[in-house]
């Protein structure tokens, strides 16, 4: 053959590897994608570590000689190693450690046990119960944590009686002092964020519950062990890696939380590092707030890392024993009434209750006068009364309401749309990439923000995104403080582990055939991905867009350093209005926002099969 | 209709070696077939030669024209190379009618609609499944998934069609229908098919050359009653065949006049002429002797063509052929008899066959030194 005895050319070689790689429109979006992340997310983190070694011109005075962005250890060694360092680091720490230790514990006792009772026992009025279950992880924490102060806030610290003290009132009980560990401080954190964050380990442990086979507990049974052993035994160590990644999330988003620590810790000056955190950056100690962050970093990667050696290589026990056929329920036997009562209070009261409190308390012209006299509509359609709020109407005759929820739809929809079309382009190259460098590289950079906590992640995109980003000399992104795309990229980014996860688990149902199939008929990279990709994955569009748009609908930690009266949303109003002292008003935006969150969730459901537990799984 | 030519090639899925210098030249009009166990590189090759895979060494030709110079990282893209593919899952597209499965391709090329109506339309009707052009994939039956795609894959008439493993997902009777229909599609069309399978009837029953594979290297390219009669070493006389073909350890000299074999079946000789061009040590070499089960008949008294005294271990009669074991010394035997006959187990009986039809291979070696002519 003539061609084959053509020589050899180095040059021919080199300039085909080129061609393949640059005709390649997959290769230049992976490219892409990676100078994105890296500048997004990598390149932030470092600017943040920098930040915390400079001197800043305020901070002159405090070290002598010193020159505005010099090299300094001023900052750590005040944080770390100086009289403040108990007040301001210790203190708030071991709080932080305590909320998240505390919450780890309860979410996870109560989201497995539901687990377990709504999976494998015999319990009644399940499609209830599988409702009731998810509902408080629709509403924000920090709205419960309002809900809380409308029901336990006394008089003394909170300015207005909620509903225990005005009844113990009624009562003629006076010594109200014992209301107030319950109203404020850790055990009420504690048990608002259990009471938000058990629905981590409820979707996690109940998908793994379902995918044990019931003939190995059957086994159990027939080798003689009872029961308990059989739990003991055999259930609870194949949902354990299950249960260890829901001890992860919940830690780590604990921590990380700041609505509810601001709403029952700060009255009582109770703090954590996620609310020293936003004080710090409030009052522009940036450098302090930005190392606070890094041990905040710190702390999540070890968990992170802690979690994968206790999962090891036991990772996927639950999906070895696949999809057990079929499923015996367990007999709760005598107890089951006693369960189910048990249960039917717990939803009533906590989760119930609290948005009943808050709708009742929305209509009370003065708070905690629980009379017909004091019935209002005033907070949600007053025309604006000198004598209330100052004279503010009510959030349907007022504009900054209009404007915030404009502004939520807005970002909730862009956020949506951007979100999942990125996470799930992000997802593809995950799936495709799997067990390949650029793969493995693009799953760990799109993980990062994961370990970010909110109010340190808008903190950085704040300090980065302020001035004007230019590279050689060339000004690439302007200034974008107080704008809607500051806001829109932060969430975004902060979005991409959950909306990245959603898309890889996604794609990974997708056969590599079907493209296969395509590429050998001549189809290029979009036409693949417009006419077989696309539509195959469209269900994961649609429920990846509904999650995203639920969570960022009630985002509060992560946007509040960034806000403006402007770009303000309705959590952002919902706080300020309770900071306002007008619970009241706050409480009809709380509803406004919850009601949104319901309404798209039965839609996802309805239309979208949208599948909470896949998008947290891992 | 196309000559494709496997040069040199060389193919690793991280360190894990699959292809090894692979050459391998499928003629023109031929119905080549991949065969060997499963993970020997059958649907490697495969997806190589329709460019879904890069080798890292090694060049491939189509008609002459280079598709694949690994040495200067040149791989012309799949849809350059005229062929088409069908995968063992079918890949149908699930979203798409059939139809629009057939369609696709043409539409990608841009042709007028009037023309692939009518394209898609033949094809469907080639593979009798026009009447379900409106359905969804997953609303026909594993047989008619198939054919629609068989039916995807002729519709642009490629000058190469791969097929792999399209029948392992049929069940045993449609598996049967569909192996007539591919043979006739390969005479109508002319088209050059390639293969894969790991079932040696469907292999010995379509193919014009089989390719027989071990551990990514070729053992034997040969027509399939040449691979069946004259198996190039003991790996491919016994993979091929079933039941299996009977080895018979032995012992043979060779001279000027040819080969003389001496085994528990009696002493044979047999001339220069039927022997291969593999050398022999001078004097006794030890050797096997392969004999088909169907070579060796059996009679309830000895005669001329029955010489080797044997016992019946177990009889098995299946309707249109008997497969009996029969013990020659301590060794197990099998023979195939097309008719429907009785023994009794522990019978004696009396063993022989057709000395031209055997194949006699070198122990140490393993390769064929007596053709079975």
């Amino acid at each position: 053959m003539k061609e084959q005895t053509r020589p050899y050319s180095r040059g021919r070689r080199l300039k085909n590897q080129i061609m393949s790689v640059i005709t390649n429109p997959y290769n230049v979006i992976v490219l892409i994608a990676i100078i994105l992340l890296v500048y997004l997310i990598v390149l932030p983190l470092f600017d943040m570590l920098s930040t915390t070694f400079k001197l800043a011109q305020r901070d002159l005075r405090a070290v002598p000689g010193g020159q505005a962005g010099e090299f300094t250890l001023y900052y750590w060694q005040r944080l770390l190693a100086s009289k403040l360092s108990y007040s301001m680091l210790i203190k708030p720490l071991l709080n932080s450690l305590l909320i998240g230790f505390g919450v780890s514990v309860c979410a996870i006792a109560l989201g497995s046990a539901l687990a377990w009772l709504m999976v494998r026992s015999d319990l009644p009025f399940k499609p209830f119960f599988s409702l009731a279950v998810i509902i408080p992880y629709m509403i924000p924490s920090w709205v419960k944590s309002q809900a809380w102060l409308s029901i336990f806030k006394t008089p003394r610290i909170g300015g207005a009686p909620g509903f225990v003290s005005s009844m113990l009132t009624k009562m003629g009980v006076t010594n109200q002092a014992f209301l107030e560990p319950i109203a404020y401080g850790p055990v009420a954190i504690i048990i608002v964020l259990t009471l938000h964050y058990y629905a981590y380990t409820y979707l996690l442990v109940s998908a793994a519950l379902n995918s044990v086979n019931s003939e190995l507990e059957e086994m159990a049974e027939i080798k003689g062990a009872g029961k308990a052993m059989i739990l003991r035994k055999i259930t609870l160590p194949l949902v354990l890696p299950a249960m260890l990644s829901a001890v992860i999330l919940t830690f780590s988003k604990a921590i990380g939380t700041f609505g509810t620590i601001n709403y029952l810790g700060s009255p009582v000056d109770f703090r954590t590092l996620s609310s020293q955190l936003y004080s710090n950056s409030k009052s522009q100690n940036t450098q302090t707030a930005f190392a606070m962050a890094i041990l905040m970093i710190a702390i999540a990667s070890l968990s992170v890392f802690i979690n994968q050696r206790l999962i090891g290589s036991r990772k996927s026990y639950a999906t070895i024993g696949g999809k057990g056929g079929r499923s015996t329920l367990i007999g709760l036997g005598k107890w089951r009434p006693l369960i189910t009562f048990i249960l039917l209070i717990f939803f009533a009261v906590g989760i119930i209750m609290p948005v009943v409190i808050l709708i009742i308390e929305s209509c009370m012209l003065v708070e905690g006068t629980y009379s017909f006299s004091n019935f209002t509509l005033y907070y949600w359609i007053g025309a604006g009364n000198p004598d209330i709020m100052e004279g503010v109407p009510g959030i349907f005759r007022n504009s900054n309401f209009m404007l915030a929820l404009t502004n939520s739809l807005k970002l909730t929809f862009v956020n949506g749309i951007a979100g999942t079309f990125f996470g799930q382009i992000l997802g593809y190259m995950c799936a495709k990439g799997r067990g390949k460098f650029h793969g493995g590289l693009v799953e760990q950079l799109v993980f990062i923000p994961y370990l970010i906590p909110s109010v340190a992640f808008g903190g950085i995109y704040l300090s980065m995104f302020s001035k004007p980003q230019s590279i050689f000399g060339v000004q690439l992104v302007p200034a974008l403080y107080g704008t809607f795309a500051l806001l829109t990229v932060t969430s975004v980014v902060k979005h991409l582990p959950f909306a990245s996860r959603a898309g890889t688990s996604n794609m990974m149902q997708i056969s590599g055939e079907l493209e296969e199939a395509a590429m050998i008929k001549g189809a290029g990279f979009f036409k693949r991905f417009i006419k077989i990709v696309f539509p195959l994955s469209k269900g994961g569009f649609i429920s990846g867009f509904m999650l995203i748009f639920v969570s960022i609908m009630k985002e509060l930690d992560l946007i509040i350093l960034i806000m403006t009266p402007k770009t303000s949303t309705l959590p952002y109003l919902a706080f300020q209005y309770q900071n306002q002292n007008c619970p009241q008003a706050s409480n009809c935006v709380a509803i406004v926002m919850f009601s949104i969150v319901f309404l798209v969730y039965a839609l996802a459901n309805i239309f979208g099969d949208a599948d909470l537990a896949k998008s947290m799984a891992g | 209709m196309s000559r494709i030519e496997l040069v040199n090639v060389d193919k690793f899925y991280g360190k894990n070696h699959v292809l090894k210098n692979l050459n391998l030249t499928i003629e023109d009009g031929d119905f080549m077939t991949l065969l060997g166990p499963s993970g020997c590189g059958k649907t490697t090759t495969l997806r190589v030669v329709s460019g879904l895979e890069k080798p890292q060494k090694g060049y491939i030709y189509m008609d002459g024209k280079q598709i694949v110079n690994a040495d200067e990282a040149y791989f012309a893209a799949p849809s350059e190379r005229n062929l088409d593919l069908v995968f063992q899952s079918y890949a149908l597209w699930p979203h798409m009618t059939v139809f629009d499965n057939v369609a696709f391709g043409l539409k990608v090329l841009k042709e007028n609609n009037a023309e692939i109506a009518k394209k898609v339309a033949s094809a469907l009707e080639r593979m009798q499944i026009g009447e379900f052009a409106k359905r969804f994939p997953t609303e026909l039956s594993g047989g008619q998934q198939q054919r629609v795609a068989i039916a995807r894959a002729i519709v642009s008439s490629p000058r190469l069609l791969l097929l792999d493993e399209p029948l392992s997902n049929l069940d045993a009777k449609l598996r049967v229908d569909m192996r007539s229909e591919l043979k006739r599609l390969h005479h109508e069309t002319g088209t050059t098919i390639i293969y894969v399978t790991h079932d040696q009837v469907e292999a010995l029953t379509m193919s014009t050359k089989i390719a027989l594979y071990r551990k990514g290297e070729l053992v034997q390219v040969a027509p399939p009653l040449e691979l069946y009669d004259n198996p190039c070493n003991l790996y491919t006389a016994d993979f091929i065949g079933n039941p299996s073909i009977n080895f018979v350890k032995g012992t043979a000299t060779v001279d000027a006049s040819g080969l003389t074999v001496t085994s528990p079946f009696g002493t044979q000789t047999y001339p220069k002429a039927d022997m291969t061009d593999v050398e022999l040590a001078n004097g006794s070499v030890d050797v096997t002797l392969g004999i088909r089960p169907e070579q060796l008949t059996i009679a309830t008294a000895q005669d001329d063509n029955h010489w080797t005294k044997a016992k019946v271990y177990s009889s098995m009669p299946a309707g249109s052929e008997t497969l009996v074991s029969l013990k020659v010394g301590d060794m197990i035997v099998t023979c195939k008899e097309l008719c429907s006959s009785r023994y009794d187990s522990d019978q004696e009986v009396w063993l022989g066959f057709n000395p031209k039809k055997v194949n006699v291979f070198e122990t140490a070696g393993e390769k064929l030194i007596k053709r079975c002519v």
